[in-house]
């Protein structure tokens, strides 16, 4: 008939699925859709790297503030307002020349989320979480990271109750940055242990 | 970060159950955990594409264990669904015609 155009595309399975589940829980009143809305909101719009950025670059700036972040981090990033869902206990670890931290999740995907926001794609891909505790060098490498022999690689497997952040090093040339400056030069890479931050005036990383 | 939005709505599902108690995050993250093993056992290939498709399938079998809902339930709902997308006109609000 003609007028079957007219009617509206069926979403794939995996969409219907999840409508079913929603509709029937916001049904019964387990959920409130205005609240999964601002869920959505929240992750989409106000949370991601930047919260931990800030973080980083208070701790560069203030080293009372980074003693106070290395000895209990969920309250010294509460300090700055991040907190909540999968950020309740906080672990920093913090890079220095012969040390370099890296984080996975070898079971699913636990992520600090205050701070870094939901994880990238490759964080929750099978081979990652597999490999970064086996072969952590070969998977920095392949982040274009190539740590000295000497330097010890720790690695920092996440539980449905630890996240990890980690400290990346200030790199050289930043003395005369402000902090919001500093901020800008973290990435969210850094803070997982996949990268180092560069250097603004040479790009090469720390 | 969502790559549809289904994938937002079943992430908001989950931190909401969690939030309001209906599961812990501990339990959360064992079934979805199980469900990550479970597509590795099968063999399929994971590269994080499908983690979304994983999330959802623990969110089913967590709402199932825990008696918030049921199979036969959420299977009849999607069904539902399905059948008001075929028989609304294009421009028109979807909404499910039950008669309950």
């Amino acid at each position: 008939m003609a007028d079957d155009h007219e009617h509206q595309t069926v979403p794939s399975d995996i969409a219907l699925r999840v409508k079913a589940l929603e509709s029937v829980l916001v049904e019964k009143e387990m959920v409130d859709r205005a609240e999964l809305d601002a869920v959505v909101d929240t992750y989409e719009n106000r949370i991601g790297p930047r919260n931990g950025a800030r973080v980083v670059a208070r701790a560069w700036t203030d080293p009372v503030y980074k003693a106070r972040l290395l000895a209990n981090a969920t309250e010294a990033i509460a300090e700055l307002g991040y907190g909540g869902a999968q950020g309740e206990h906080m672990v920093v670890v913090e890079n220095a020349p012969k040390v370099h931290n890296l984080v996975v999740c070898t079971l699913c995907s636990c992520y600090p989320w205050p701070t870094l926001g939901l994880p990238p794609v490759w964080y929750k891909s099978a081979g990652y979480r597999s490999r970064a505790v086996i072969d952590p060098r070969g998977v920095l490498r392949e982040f274009g990271l190539e740590p000295p022999d000497d330097v010890e690689i720790r690695v920092w497997d996440s539980t449905a109750e630890i996240r990890y952040l980690v400290l990346p090093e200030r790199p050289a040339d930043t003395e005369h940055l402000t902090e919001a400056e500093l901020a800008e030069l973290v990435t969210r890479d850094s803070m997982i242990g996949v990268a180092t931050v560069a250097s603004p005036r040479t790009g090469d990383a720390a | 970060m969502f790559a549809e939005p289904w994938q937002a709505q079943a992430f908001a599902l989950a931190v909401t159950l969690s939030g309001q108690g209906h599961f812990t995050w501990k339990e959360w993250a064992g079934a979805l955990a199980g469900e990550l093993t479970a597509a590795e056992a099968r063999g399929e290939s994971d590269d994080g594409s499908r983690y979304y498709h994983h999330w959802v399938a623990a969110l089913e079998r967590l709402v199932t264990e825990k008696g918030l809902s049921d199979a036969p339930v959420l299977e009849e709902r999607k069904a539902a669904w399905a059948d008001a997308y075929r028989h609304t006109p294009h421009g028109k609000p979807v909404v499910l015609g039950r008669p309950d």
